[in-house]
């Protein structure tokens, strides 16, 4: 503050005149951030009178690189828009595609993708959930987040090869069968979900800073939540009760019982809690698919030219010979309706939806996602605002922002 | 739309009862495939549509999208260039409808929809930053992913997937320059 101002305290601090305001730049790197994103933040002191987000560092064209790769090859793309959950973006890129392509699923198939984007699900919101507490101090609540992870990236590893972008999806089925192996790993990784979690909510939930520091920081209203176009935890949390999974059941999601967990205060531990009860939630989904786990096929008949049919297949009969050359060799591939279809699932960020157009071939015209971090990132200066400094990583930790997703 | 269309299994029918009732006889015309079912409206019919749909109908927004149809296959040429689409979403109906806006060059604008949904602010920015098409009475329209410098509109059909060079040419700062 200049010193001559000092003289005339009483009537000018507090003032709303724009020469008190100061700007900070927060970002593009910051480890609080996580990702690359920035924020230009206009200060009162510490308090912020308005935070600009500038982004776009991590954009790579992805919706460009849609329209040249075809149905199946995009999946490797998609992956990497939302890192933390790479099978639930799997999951709702076929969605779409075996819209447009009016494809059925086998029972098995849909069992297995339910279970596959579960367990992105909690991997997902322990990602969000423990780093969170990482920021705003709670290592050890981390590290107990990421432990699990690994036991979810261990599944990942078995059924697809991969640990971090499986790339296990296919346009009518996956890529190969869950064997007794991946079942075994996933029902490790539901064994030892209890335990973490009542760690994680005895390290968290009651850490006297840490509830200080979320309590009725960042409240969305229902109102705001609507109008700002918000999903998932961040709307349910706000009291928005709507959830693709039990609203409009796609995949075998009728078949299990689970709740949709909701809050209406609409702050930074309302999300927080919103979480980790999806958690629970997705936990009793998993268990459920793996014990009626249905046999048979798991890709729909190659007979229908859709599916890509797997090694043995190919290499030991004629029709998987014929169907392999026909989906492979550039010249020809699945033919598909001219025209164009909206679908979207619940991600664990909210709705995350795909438009196609199609133009009859098998690489699509116009992919455009609807990337919830992108959509949940502009409400954040309207939640932030009249809120400190300090108060930016528990509000930014809250609605999980994934750059990736966001610039795509 | 024959009486067959609007009996009471389309889940639609009220909704585009409503609507007719506010644009008028024949001023939008309705598409389906699978499950989504689509409206065509000009870009002055946007906004009454989007209020009606709001208010009347209690729809909210989730998405506006793009599209460039320069060279699709089977497309009319006096058909729009562009078309912008927004997909809404009926909480309590669970009944999901999609409009759908066309424009064309040369000075492709459509009414912004912020005034209704805020949430549209940042969606219609990245419109506008990759085809170029104009949101009148947008608060801040400016290019949100790519640089402010940028002079093309990288999602158009007309534009190639590497680029016209700007990546090749991007000045670098040396530490000498510095």
């Amino acid at each position: 503050m200049p010193a001559n101002l000092l003289d005339d305290m009483e009537t000018e601090v507090g003032s709303e005149r724009k020469e008190f305001h100061w700007t900070l730049n927060f970002g593009p790197q910051h480890p609080a951030t996580h990702t690359t994103l920035r924020l230009i933040l206009e200060l009162d002191g510490e308090r912020i009178v308005k935070a600009t987000p500038d982004i776009g560092y991590l954009h790579s064209g992805f919706e460009k690189l849609g329209e040249h790769l075809n149905f199946n090859q995009y999946v490797t793309i998609v992956d990497r828009k939302n890192y933390i959950s790479p099978p639930m973006n799997e999951v709702a890129w076929h969605h779409a595609v075996e819209k447009l392509l009016d494809i059925e699923l086998t029972k098995r198939c849909q069992y297995i993708r339910v279970i596959i984007g579960e367990l992105a699900r909690i991997s997902d919101h322990l990602l969000c959930v423990g780093a969170a507490a990482l920021d705003l101090g709670a290592f050890t609540a981390f590290l107990f987040c990421f432990n699990q992870r690994e036991l979810i990236y261990n599944v990942y590893e078995e059924m697809s090869g991969y640990r971090f972008h499986p790339g296990y999806t296919r346009v009518g089925g996956v890529m190969q069968d869950f064997n007794d192996r991946v079942i075994g790993r996933i029902r490790t990784v539901l064994a030892g979900l209890p335990k973490a979690l009542s760690d994680l909510e005895k390290l968290v939930l009651r850490n006297r800073i840490f509830l200080d520091r979320v309590r009725g920081i960042g409240v969305l209203t229902k109102e705001d939540a609507i109008s700002l176009c918000c999903t998932g935890p961040l709307a349910r949390a706000s009291g928005v009760i709507y959830d693709i999974r039990k609203d409009e059941p796609y995949l075998a999601y009728p078949d299990f019982d689970f709740q949709v967990p909701y809050a209406t205060e609409g702050d930074s531990y309302a999300r927080f809690q919103v979480r980790l009860e999806e958690i629970y939630q997705s936990m009793g989904i998993v268990k459920q698919a793996i014990e009626n786990l249905p046999s048979g096929p798991v890709n729909v008949p190659i007979a229908e030219k859709f599916p890509l049919p797997d090694k043995g297949t190919s290499y030991n009969s004629m029709e998987g010979l014929i169907q392999h050359f026909e989906l492979i060799m550039p010249n020809r591939g699945m033919e598909s309706p001219v025209n164009e279809v909206y679908a979207a699932i619940e991600s664990p960020n909210g709705e995350l939806g795909y438009y196609i157009v199609s133009d009859g071939s098998q690489t699509a015209w116009r992919t455009r996602t609807r990337p919830p971090s992108f959509i949940h990132f502009q409400v954040f200066p309207h939640i932030i605002k009249d809120h400190l400094i300090a108060d930016i990583v528990a509000v930014l930790g809250s609605i999980n922002i994934i750059a990736a997703e966001l610039d795509r | 739309m024959t009486e067959a269309a609007t009996t009471a299994t389309d889940p639609h029918a009220q909704t585009l009862a409503t609507l007719t009732r506010t644009l008028g006889d024949g001023a939008f015309s309705t598409s389906e495939f699978r499950d989504n079912t689509r409206v065509y409206l000009s870009p002055d019919q946007l906004i009454p549509a989007l209020t009606t749909l709001r208010d009347e109908c209690g729809f909210s927004l989730l998405e506006v999208g793009g599209t460039d149809y320069l060279a699709y296959p089977g497309r009319d040429k006096a058909k729009p260039r562009f078309e912008v689409h927004y997909a809404l979403l009926n909480r309590d109906t669970h009944e999901r409808l999609i409009l759908k806006v066309g424009v064309s060059d040369p000075d492709p604008t459509i009414p912004s929809a912020v005034p209704l949904w805020m949430g549209a602010g940042w969606m219609e920015r990245e419109v506008f930053d990759m085809y170029g098409i104009k949101f009148a009475g947008h608060p801040d329209l400016r290019r949100i992913l790519m640089p402010e410098e940028f002079a093309a509109f990288p999602l158009r059909k007309d534009y190639p997937l590497r680029g016209r060079g700007e990546r090749h040419n991007f000045p670098r700062l040396t530490r000498d320059e510095s």
